[in-house]
Parts: C-alpha cells; sequence; structure tokens
C-alpha cells in the first residue's frame, strides 16, 4: 500500500523559509478556505501555518553547527491523532495514507492537537476548525497540472532540493533510496507514532588526498620543484616531460 | 498545558452531579436495607436529583465553550469505538436522562414493586433506574478521566490514579452537596453524609497525594536529541519559526512560573482537604450545622477549581520541546 511522505535533507537545508511562504501560499488560495491570520500586518502577529521552520545552534562556541529545521506533519504510519478524534473529522486515507482533517466536520475541540506529540496541528482562530499539513493533496493528484509540478508546494519552493516527496513503502522510489542509503530517521521514535516523514542527517563530505598524490613515486630523478628553464629553440617542456 | 476554564468547569460541576446522585441512591440502598431512616420520596429524592441533574447539565453547559464549533457537537458521537472524548459525550446526557428518570419515579410515585429477593426484601422500580444510574454515572466518570488518562505522550496523566482521582474528587464534593441537601431538607440522614463525605475526602487526599509524589520525579521520555534527531549533548534553539507566537505557544504552556503552581498547589491541598473536613466535623457536632455545612462545600468546591487547574498545568507536552527559545 501506498504511503507518501516527505524526506527533509537536514544537510541542504539552509533555512530559508520559502517552503513556508509557498505552503501558505498554496493552501491559503485553497479549496479549503483560508489559513487564517490574526494582527498580520500590526504589532503581535500570529496565525496558521502548516509548516514551520525552526533553527538550532548545536555545539559549543565556536565548534557549532546551525541546524535548520522544517516541521510539518508527518504523517504517522500509527497516528495518534485519529483514533481520539471524536466526530471522525482526523483520519488517515487508506490510499495514500495521507493524514487528513475534515473541516466540515471538525467541532475544534483541540483533542488530537493533545495527541499528538510533534505539535503538527495548529487550531485556526478565525474558522475554528484543527488544521494540518494535507500533503497538497489537492495537488498532487491534479491532473490539470503537468506531472513535473504534481508534487507539494514545499517540495516545489526548495531552491537547495532538501525536501523530497515520494512513496516510501515503494523500496525503488527515490525517497526509499535515499532514507536507506543517507541514514534517514523518524523523528521521537520512543512513541512508536512510526511517522512516514523521514530526515536525512548533516553528513560531512570527506576528500581523502593520498600521499602519492602529493609525493610522486615515479620520479626517478628523484628531483621535485623547478628544473632549469629550456632555451627558446627548444622543445617545449611538455614535450620534454610528458613521457614521465 | 494551558489550563481551560471550560474544562474545568465542565470535569468538576459533573463531579458534583454524579457524587450527589450516587449519595442519593446510596442513602436510598442503606434505608432498603433499614441501616437508614427512609426519606419522603418527593422533597428528598427527587429535589435531590434535581439537583445532580442541575450539575450536570451546567457541566455540559461548560463544555460547550471549549468547543470551536459547537453547532457540530453532535458530530461527536460517532467514534466511541477509538475516542474516550466520543465515549463521554455518549454517556453524559444517558446518565443526565436516567438520573432525571430515576427523580421522576420518586415524584410521580411511579415505585412499582417489581419482584423479591427474599421474603422480605422486594425490589422497586426506583432501585433498578437507580442501578443503571449508578453503572451510567461510573462509566461517565471512567469516559472523562479517560480522555485524560489515556493521552500517552501526558506522562503526568497517563497512569490509573487519573481515573482513580477523578472518581473520589466527584464523590467526596457529592456527598458533601448531599450533606448540606440533607441539613436544609432536615432529613435525618445527615450524619451518614458527613461520614462518607469525611471518609471520601481522606481516600482522595491519600491517591490525590500518590499521585504527586508520583510526577515529582518524571523523566520525560522525549528530549530535545530525539525530537530533532540531532545526537549531541549541547542543542540550543534559535527560532522557533514565529516571533509572536502560534497555536503551539497557547495551548501547550500555561505561562506561570514554578513558584505560582507551587501555591495553587498548596491552596487546593488546603481547599479540598482539612479545611472541609474540619468544618464537617465541627458541623455535625452541632454548632451552626447548615452553615458550616454550606461552607464546607462551597470550600471544596473553590479548592476543586485549583486542583483541576493544577492538574491541566502540571501536564508537560512533548510538544513543548520545539518551542523553548523564540530567538
Amino acid at each position: 500500500m501506498k504511503q507518501l511522505a516527505l524526506i527533509i535533507d537536514l544537510n541542504v537545508c539552509v533555512g530559508c523559509h520559502a517552503c513556508v511562504t509557498s505552503c501558505k501560499e498554496w493552501n491559503t488560495s485553497g479549496w479549503a478556505g483560508p489559513m487564517s491570520d490574526v494582527n498580520p500586518y500590526d504589532a503581535n502577529p500570529t496565525g496558521t501555518f502548516f509548516n514551520r521552520v525552526q533553527t538550532f545552534e548545536v555545539g559549543t562556541f565556536p565548534n557549532t553547527e546551525t541546524v535548520h529545521f522544517p516541521k510539518s506533519c508527518l504523517h504517522c504510519e500509527n497516528p495518534p491523532c485519529v483514533p481520539v478524534c471524536p466526530t471522525g473529522a482526523s483520519y488517515k486515507r487508506e490510499v495514500d495514507g495521507i493524514v487528513l482533517v475534515d473541516y466540515d466536520k471538525c467541532i475544534g475541540c483541540k483533542y488530537c492537537s493533545w495527541a499528538c506529540p510533534y505539535g503538527t496541528r495548529e487550531f485556526d482562530q478565525k474558522q475554528k476548525v484543527m488544521k494540518k499539513c494535507t500533503l497538497c493533496v489537492d495537488r498532487i493528484y491534479d491532473k490539470t497540472l503537468p506531472e513535473s509540478e504534481r508534487k507539494p508546494a514545499c517540495v516545489l519552493a526548495c531552491p537547495t532540493n532538501a525536501r523530497l516527496f515520494g512513496d516510501v513503502h515503494d523500496p525503488d522510489s527515490e525517497v526509499s533510496q535515499l532514507i536507506r542509503e543517507s541514514g534517514g530517521y523518524q523523528l521521537m521514535p520512543e512513541w512508536g507514532t512510526n511517522p512516514s516523514n523521514h530526515y536525512l542527517p548533516r553528513r560531512k563530505t570527506h576528500f581523502k588526498i593520498h600521499e602519492d598524490e602529493l609525493q610522486r613515486v615515479d620520479n626517478p630523478l628523484k628531483k621535485e620543484g623547478l628544473l632549469p628553464e629550456p632555451s627558446k629553440d627548444q622543445q617545449t617542456l611538455d614535450d620534454i616531460y610528458s613521457s614521465w | 498545558m494551558h489550563p481551560a476554564f471550560s474544562v474545568i468547569f465542565l470535569t468538576t460541576l459533573i463531579g458534583i452531579g454524579q457524587g450527589l446522585f450516587l449519595a442519593l441512591y446510596s442513602g436510598q440502598v442503606y434505608s432498603m436495607m433499614e441501616l437508614l431512616p427512609a426519606q419522603d420520596s418527593q422533597s428528598f429524592y427527587a429535589l435531590g436529583s434535581l439537583l445532580a441533574v442541575g450539575f450536570l447539565i451546567a457541566g455540559l453547559f461548560a463544555s460547550f465553550f471549549h468547543l470551536g464549533r459547537p453547532m457540530r457537537a453532535w458530530r461527536s458521537a460517532s467514534k466511541w469505538r477509538t475516542s474516550w472524548l466520543s465515549r463521554e459525550v455518549i454517556i453524559l446526557p444517558a446518565t443526565i436522562l436516567l438520573i432525571a428518570f430515576y427523580g421522576c419515579i420518586h415524584y410521580f410515585d411511579w415505585n412499582h414493586i417489581l419482584f423479591s429477593i427474599t421474603k422480605t426484601q422486594s425490589v422497586d422500580l426506583s432501585l433498578v433506574i437507580g442501578m443503571l444510574a449508578t453503572l451510567s454515572t461510573f462509566a461517565l466518570f471512567i469516559c472523562t478521566s479517560m480522555i485524560y488518562a489515556s493521552v500517552k505522550f501526558m506522562q503526568e496523566w497517563y497512569n490509573p490514579l487519573t481515573v482513580i482521582n477523578y472518581i473520589l474528587f466527584g464523590m467526596a464534593s457529592g456527598f458533601t452537596l448531599a450533606a448540606v441537601f440533607s441539613v436544609i431538607m432536615e432529613a435525618d440522614v445527615v450524619g451518614f453524609y458527613v461520614l462518607w463525605a469525611i471518609v471520601l475526602t481522606i481516600t482522595a487526599f491519600i491517591t490525590r497525594a500518590a499521585t504527586i509524589l508520583r510526577n515529582r520525579n518524571i523523566v520525560s521520555k522525549s528530549n530535545l536529541q530525539t525530537a530533532i534527531g540531532i545526537r549531541h549533548t549541547v542543542i540550543a534553539q534559535k527560532s522557533q519559526g514565529a516571533m509572536c507566537g502560534s497555536f503551539n505557544t497557547r495551548e501547550f504552556f500555561h505561562n506561570k512560573s514554578a513558584t505560582q503552581l507551587t501555591v495553587v498547589k498548596n491552596i487546593f491541598l488546603l481547599l479540598v482537604f482539612p479545611v472541609p473536613i474540619f468544618m464537617l466535623i465541627l458541623a455535625i457536632s452541632g454548632v451552626f450545622t447548615l452553615y458550616l455545612t454550606i461552607a464546607a462545600f462551597v470550600i471544596q468546591y473553590l479548592g476543586l477549581l485549583a486542583e483541576r487547574w493544577y492538574f491541566f498545568s502540571e501536564g508537560k507536552h512533548p510538544q513543548n520541546i520545539y518551542y523553548q527559545s523564540v530567538a
């Protein structure tokens, strides 16, 4: 069975918030109504977002690394937010594993947000219903869009390709290969929620220079450095030394 | 967690209603067994049931203020197979109806004898309906408390003591109200209700104290390392994605200092347990019985509001790990 998910590569995320703004732009103009803001152009602005980018500093100065950490609904395979919903407004789609909220059934009791350890659900202060990432379900199946654009808005917006979208149950998909080969991990594995979204860790790229690349082993004269300059009418340097 | 007053009033008010009904019914069972003098059906059991129903309806009314879309509340009865909240939504009106029916039986004298257990012990309709209402009352206690006790992420709530506390607090406050009621009605069962109110209050103190001790040393299962998956001992949050707060900072933080929390804890430990017990003992000795029982009930209820406020504030949600610093 299919399980669509996002893979977020913390190694390349630069924390530009393009995924946050494109998510908000797409979903606030969608069929489900706006993601409302309170005081958007005033003091203390706040609002509903499906996706947030947080920043953490790892290590002690001066040996620190800045990690930008995008966080949205992880579309758990065992979503704890779904069974607690009294109305059935929260549900997980059988067909592709996306966890959704039916905004017409939600009574706004906020119980599902208590049952999510990741804090990825946000209560809309104007529509008075719970909202969360839909994996752009209204985009990814839209036949009127070219196939290359049938991806979540955040994935399309990411300038560093830190967000990848695919079926994590298909072992040959790009995302499954990345999880396998680049150390993909889940958040808070201790709760048994089995999130579908995975994160790729920081990775160091090493360039190993071997000794014999600096000191030539096949140097018969054992002489390095500048050679005497040949006269102008002689053959060029390449003609003479290329045989070495 | 941010304590919502709608839920604080819901849980405390229905607790009183449930406890009062249990007090009335246990009084009736005792008098059936001729351990207590029988009371007048209309003025005691019927009026008492009306009072219990009043508290339950007041609690139900308070709960609507917690909903973003109260007009859709009827939908919440649908997922009773998985959701304790849905189960509560079904059991609460059922309990109200059963207690109201129990009151009606007494008021309109529909109390026909159905069958006899032994030659001397007959069972009438109010006893059967009262038994059903008792089961429903306990089911309601369990549903209400399991809403909190079943959230495994809230380690302060995720244990059987939460259920036991809800039952005992409801019964203690209900029996205290029954003592007030029997004093006003001049029923000769004041001693019975006062005694049980004191016993239940002391039992509630033991289980609540056990909860406080248990929650003192909770080690959070999650930490920043598991939350973002970075294996390093020194991680500091530099931004949380919003400068001026979000739903995550409003719903899951009480924004009170540890001192304020301790003060509220000490207040409820004082108002719920020793003060009402002292007043009830004084009341039963015969001085100012009416005023002292009323004061005991009111003070215990105020204490219960503080207790419920503390219960919610004490819960630490793992999502808070992601929201430790604005900038």
